[in-house]
This record gives C-alpha cells, structure tokens and sequence, in this order.
C-alpha cells in the first residue's frame, strides 16, 4: 500500500447560503484518495456527496458557496485557486461524469465536438489530430460506429451512448482523477452493468484514481477499493471493502446494508430506515446525527461530541453508538410502505 | 425540406380561402358602402343617381356574386380600385410598401441592436445594479404606450430642438437619386424608428434574460465547466447558443410584422406607409384597399410562421424537417 496519495481532502466543509445564512452541507470531511485507487462515497440523496464532489473541481455557484478546509490535488491546494486556474486543471487531470446523460450534454453540439472541446483548451493538438483522437475515444468507449457518430447530436442517442460520450468527455485528456458522480442512476439496470463495466475496464488501463458517488452498494461492491459512508454531511464510517461489507459498524451503514433485499430470502416488508434525512437547515450539529433515526437506542450509548476513531487499522467509524447497537426484532414503528 | 417547404405552401391555399371569406363578410358586415362616405352626404347628389351608381358597380348583387368577382380579380393580381384614391390599389399599394418595409427593417434592426446587449448583461449577471436597471427600462417601454411616446420625441427632437424633420419619408425637393436624396430619407427615418424600436425592445430583452437565467444552471453548462472551459467560452459556445433559440424563432413573425407596419408610427410621423393607408382607408371606408391590406398581412402571417419553423429547424439539430 506504498501508493501516492493524489486528492487529500481536509477537513472540508461545504458551506450553502439560504437566506442569508450558510449551512454545512459537508461538514469537517476528510478523504484521502491514492493513485489507481476507487473510493466509493455511499449515503442517502441529500447527506451532501454531490456537495462534496462538487467542490473538489469548484463547480459550486461561488456567490452562494462557502468552501473551507484544504482539498490537495498532487500536493496543491484548489481551494484558493481563481477559476482560470481551475480551469487549467478541470478537464485535464480531473475529468467528471455527471449523473444524468440526458442533460449533460449540449443538445447544440455534436458529440464529437464536445468530446473535442477539452482538448481544445489543454492541448496543442491541430484539429485533425484531435478528430483522430476523439474518434479513438469513442472506440474506446465502446460507441460501434466513430465516424458517424460523431458528427451525431446528443438527442439522437440513447441514454447509454450519451453517457458513454460522457465518460469520454471526462476521460479524454488522461486525468489522473475521475469523480464519477451516480454515473448509473439514471440509466437502466443493464445499461448500468455496462457502463460500471466500461469504468472499471478503463480504470485499470489507464490507472486512474476514481471518487464514485453512489448510492448503489452493488457497484460500490464491484468496484470500489474503500467505501466512505456519509449521513448528514459527515463520513461516519470509512473501511476497505471487504472489511465494510464483512464487518459492517456503524448503525447507518448497517441500516444501509440491512435494506438491500435479497433474492435468497424473501421478507414480508423490505426494510427501511425510519425517518428522512434532515434537511440542510435542520441538520443537527452536534452529537451523533444519526442519533433520531435510530431512536431505540439508549441516550447513553451516543457521544457527545463524536468522531472518527479507527477501530481498526484502515477502519474508521464515528460515534460509540455501534457497540450495542442492534435491530428492532419487529422493526418497532417501521412504516409499512404498501409491500407486502 | 423542399418537399415540408412545398407542401406548407399547398396547405396555405385553403387557409387563404377561408381568410378570404372572413375578410370579405367583415368588410360587408362594415355599416355605409363605398358610396355612403363620399357622395350620399353630398346634397347635389340625389337618390336616383345613387342608386344608378350602385347598380353599376354591382353593389346590388347578392353577396356570393360580389365574393367570386372579388376573388376572381383578386386571383388575377387585381385589387380593384380605391374609391378615395381613384387609382388602382396595387398601384397605390406599391409607393408605399417600400416605405413600410425600410421603416419596419429599421425599427427590427435597431431593437435587436439595443435588445441583444441588454439582454445577455441582464441574464449573465442577474440581479445586479446593471440588470435591475435593464429590467426597469424594459418594463417602463412595455407600459409606455407608443402613441404618446412618438409623440413626445416628434415634439422634443423635431419641433422644439428642430434636429429632425417632422413628417413624410424624404425631402420632396430633393432629386431622386442623389446622395442627397437618400441622406434625406435616412434623416426621415431616425425619427420614427427610434421610437418604435426604444419601445419595442421588452419581449427580446426578457426573452434572452429568462433563456440564459434557465440555461446557465443546465446540467450541460456544468459539463462545460467540468471540462475546463473559460467562462467566456462557457458563455459564448454553450448558454448564449441555446439561448438564441427562441428568439430566432420568432424572427419569422417579426418579419411577418415588417409588412404589417407600424399604424401608429406611420400615423403620427405622417410617414406614407401602408400602416398609414389602412387607418385612413378604415375612416373612409376604402374597401378595396382594406381587404387587399388584411389579405395580403394574412398571407404574410402565414409565410411568416413558416419561415420561423425554417428558421428553427436551421439553428436547432433537434428540429428537423423531413
């Protein structure tokens, strides 16, 4: 494990403004992302992975974000970078890939020039060079016909090609770090396999480091080296995977794991985590976040103030409460959401 | 496209038809005839002769008869002859349609060349000192009405300040042709045109501002940035691009507009366009020349909306026509 770290995030917190006032919608995480290495972000909608995937590239509206904390990419810190610096970076050693294919893309550009258009601002290709390069790209991303695709709008696609010219968008500049944000979530189940298949093929040529935000632990499984678990804008367990899926602590990431439903046995009600993830301005601040949603256990068990302690080596996990934590025996107030 | 192009073409006939008919039951339904205006008031004239008259021109026919006479001429490129002109109304029409189309242009040319600007600073930095501004002066053009404003500069700028000339379309004492002559019909279009394009200007100006506040937050435009692009790129190639489009869109009916003329305008500079003609024409009941008018800003509306789909379908690759 003699790696080089590429991306440490320190201590990051992502503030938003709402009337006036900021809330935390990251609050005080710390990541360490190595080369040649898939860091899985996994959580809930709303406990602030995109937020944090956001702002590593700083594509946060600035006038309405707050960005504290350092975030060093090869050792340089881009928070305080202007954004023609950034720029400089964007594109060329971070790529991203968006959730939503269908309206990542320029619907007034051809595919090939979009893919082209990184290039345009950060090599010194000539034009049919970079053609060469684009049609290249699209062969490896599996599009069947270059040529003619690529003088292809996006609405003549369909949601799988568009989010392959995605990830060759993100990829066509070699960036030594991709952040993949729920790059599956808008596609079908076996559009999906396909798309986690193509990432992870070109993961290992090219030897990139990869933050995936997901919220599908079937691809953190196939995919990731280490899994962070994120509730309310905190990491509140960070483990390899084998380690988080064997030995699972934390009260969410077991929750997590105990409502994926399983083909083996059948339930009567799948399992939900009660309760929603609180809103950004009603987000408790101190004590341990997870604490309403799991309200069977004792006061006692909760720290005041938690944080993240490795149990393990490489095993990090936030708050005592996992110690005696345990499920319902007949989930206790579980809502029946209509399955049965 | 040629085939879209021909067919739209084709399904405009019966549309004409039908418009047709409307225009000549609405000129009928009109109380007084072409005769009521000038000779039934007239009190040298007496009742037989009136009736003589009437006969003659076959205002006595039934309706349908007087119908397929208008629309038999009117196929063969004759509009009739003005009662009040005493002239053919093609004749008539064709001194003034110039004048119409140079003011219209004009005036189309000059918003755009205020609303365009306007527009991308007010959307690209909403809610500054500049975009309020915009939008107040956008909003106090929608809420001036056009009639007291022209009047207002016709009496600042020509009559009080005396910078420009206060009625027609070019000095009648210069020789057609010199370099005189057309520096005299710019100096007669400043005028009219500044005040229809100054008021003229909101729809564009909000139009840009809303597409490029709703366009700036797509998905896309965060691609864009993702991949490294300047912001003034990100502008140029990505949000204005989109943001263009409606308002090519409706380039077509604009067009359809520089036809139509401005009533007003042309009434208040006494500038001799057709918008001037139709009001005039209106009072004194002129029906030849009043149905020729709306037939033909009928046709124009129709060729009109056609050419904004063209247009469409040439600036967005999602838009085509087979």
């Amino acid at each position: 494990m003699s790696k080089q770290p590429i991306l440490q995030i320190e201590n990051l917190r992502v503030s938003f403004r709402i009337h006036d006032e900021y809330y935390a919608a990251v609050d005080g995480v710390s990541l360490t992302v190595n080369e040649n290495e898939v860091v899985a972000i996994v959580g809930e909608s709303g406990c602030g992975k995109s937020a944090l995937a956001l702002s590593i590239m700083g594509l946060h509206p600035l006038e309405r974000t707050k960005l504290e904390g350092t975030i060093a990419f090869k050792g340089k810190n881009l928070l305080p970078l202007s954004v023609p610096q950034l720029n400089q970076i964007r594109g060329k050693d971070i790529g991203m890939i968006f959730q939503d294919p269908l309206t990542a893309l320029n619907p007034l550009m051809s595919v090939g020039r979009q893919i082209e258009e990184s290039m345009d601002y950060h090599t010194k290709l000539s034009s049919s060079a970079k053609r060469q390069r684009t049609l290249e790209l699209l062969k490896r991303v599996g599009i069947p016909n270059p040529e003619k695709t690529y003088d292809r709008y996006p609405h003549e696609l369909s949601g799988g090609m568009r989010q392959r010219i995605v990830i060759a968008i993100a990829i066509a500049c070699e960036p030594s770090l991709i952040i993949a944000d729920e790059p599956t979530t808008a596609l079908d189940v076996t559009i999906q396999a396909q798309i986690m298949g193509l990432l992870k093929e070109l993961q290992q040529q090219m030897k990139t480091g990869i933050i995936l935000i997901t919220h599908d632990l079937g691809v953190v499984a196939e995919m990731a080296d280490r899994v962070a678990v994120m509730y309310a804008g905190e990491i509140v367990e960070l483990a390899d995977v084998n380690t988080l899926f064997s030995r699972p602590l934390h009260p969410y990431t077991r929750s997590l794991l105990h409502s994926i439903p399983s083909v083996q046995t059948r339930k009567e009600k799948l399992h939900v985590i009660q309760g929603i993830v609180p809103s950004l301005q009603k987000l408790p601040r101190t004590g341990c976040r997870f604490k309403s949603r799991i309200s069977w256990i004792d006061e006692s068990e909760h720290e005041k103030n938690p944080i993240l302690r490795e149990v393990a080596p490489g095993h990090w996990v936030r708050c005592t409460c996992y110690k005696n934590f345990y499920f319902p025996q007949d989930n206790i107030g579980d809502m029946n959401y209509g399955i049965s | 496209m040629l085939k879209f192009i021909l067919r739209r073409i084709v399904i405009m006939i019966p549309q004409l038809f039908l418009l047709s008919i409307l225009v000549f039951l609405l000129a009928k339904a009109m109380p007084g005839d072409a005769l009521t205006g000038r000779l039934a008031n007239n009190p040298k004239m007496d009742a037989q002769t009136l009736a003589e008259m009437k006969e003659k021109l076959g205002l006595n026919d039934p309706p349908y008869v007087q119908y397929v006479r208008w629309i038999k001429n009117l196929m063969q490129g004759d509009l009739g002859i003005s009662y009040i002109h005493q002239q053919p109304v093609t004749d008539l029409l064709s001194e003034r349609i110039g004048n119409t189309l140079l003011l219209s242009a004009c005036i189309l040319i000059l918003s755009y060349i205020i609303a365009i600007p306007l527009g991308i600073v007010s959307g690209r930095w909403t809610n500054s000192l500049a975009d309020k501004l915009i939008v107040g002066y956008s909003y106090l053009s929608f809420a001036t009405p056009l009639f007291i404003f022209a009047l207002l500069m016709l009496f600042v700028f020509g009559f009080i300040l005396g910078w420009f000339p206060t009625g027609g379309s070019v000095n009648i004492q210069v020789e057609k042709g010199t370099v005189d002559y057309y520096i005299s019909k710019i100096n007669h279009l400043i005028l009219p045109s500044l005040s229809g394009a100054l008021l003229s200007t909101v729809g564009t100006i909000q139009y840009l501002r809303n597409e490029i506040i709703d366009t700036k937050i797509k998905d896309f435009v965060k691609t864009a940035r993702a991949k490294g692009v300047p912001e003034s790129r990100i502008y140029s190639r990505h949000i204005l691009r989109n943001s263009f489009l409606p308002i090519a869109a409706f380039l077509g009916y604009e067009i359809t507009g520089l036809i139509g003329g401005s009533i007003f305008l042309e009434s208040i500079f006494s500038y001799p366009g057709i918008g001037q003609l139709f009001l005039q024409s209106i009072m004194q009941r002129d029906y030849s020349v009043i149905t020729a008018l709306v037939m033909i800003s009928g046709l124009a509306t129709l060729l009109g909306t056609l050419l904004s789909d063209i247009i469409l379908s040439a600036v967005d690759p999602r838009i085509r026509i087979e």
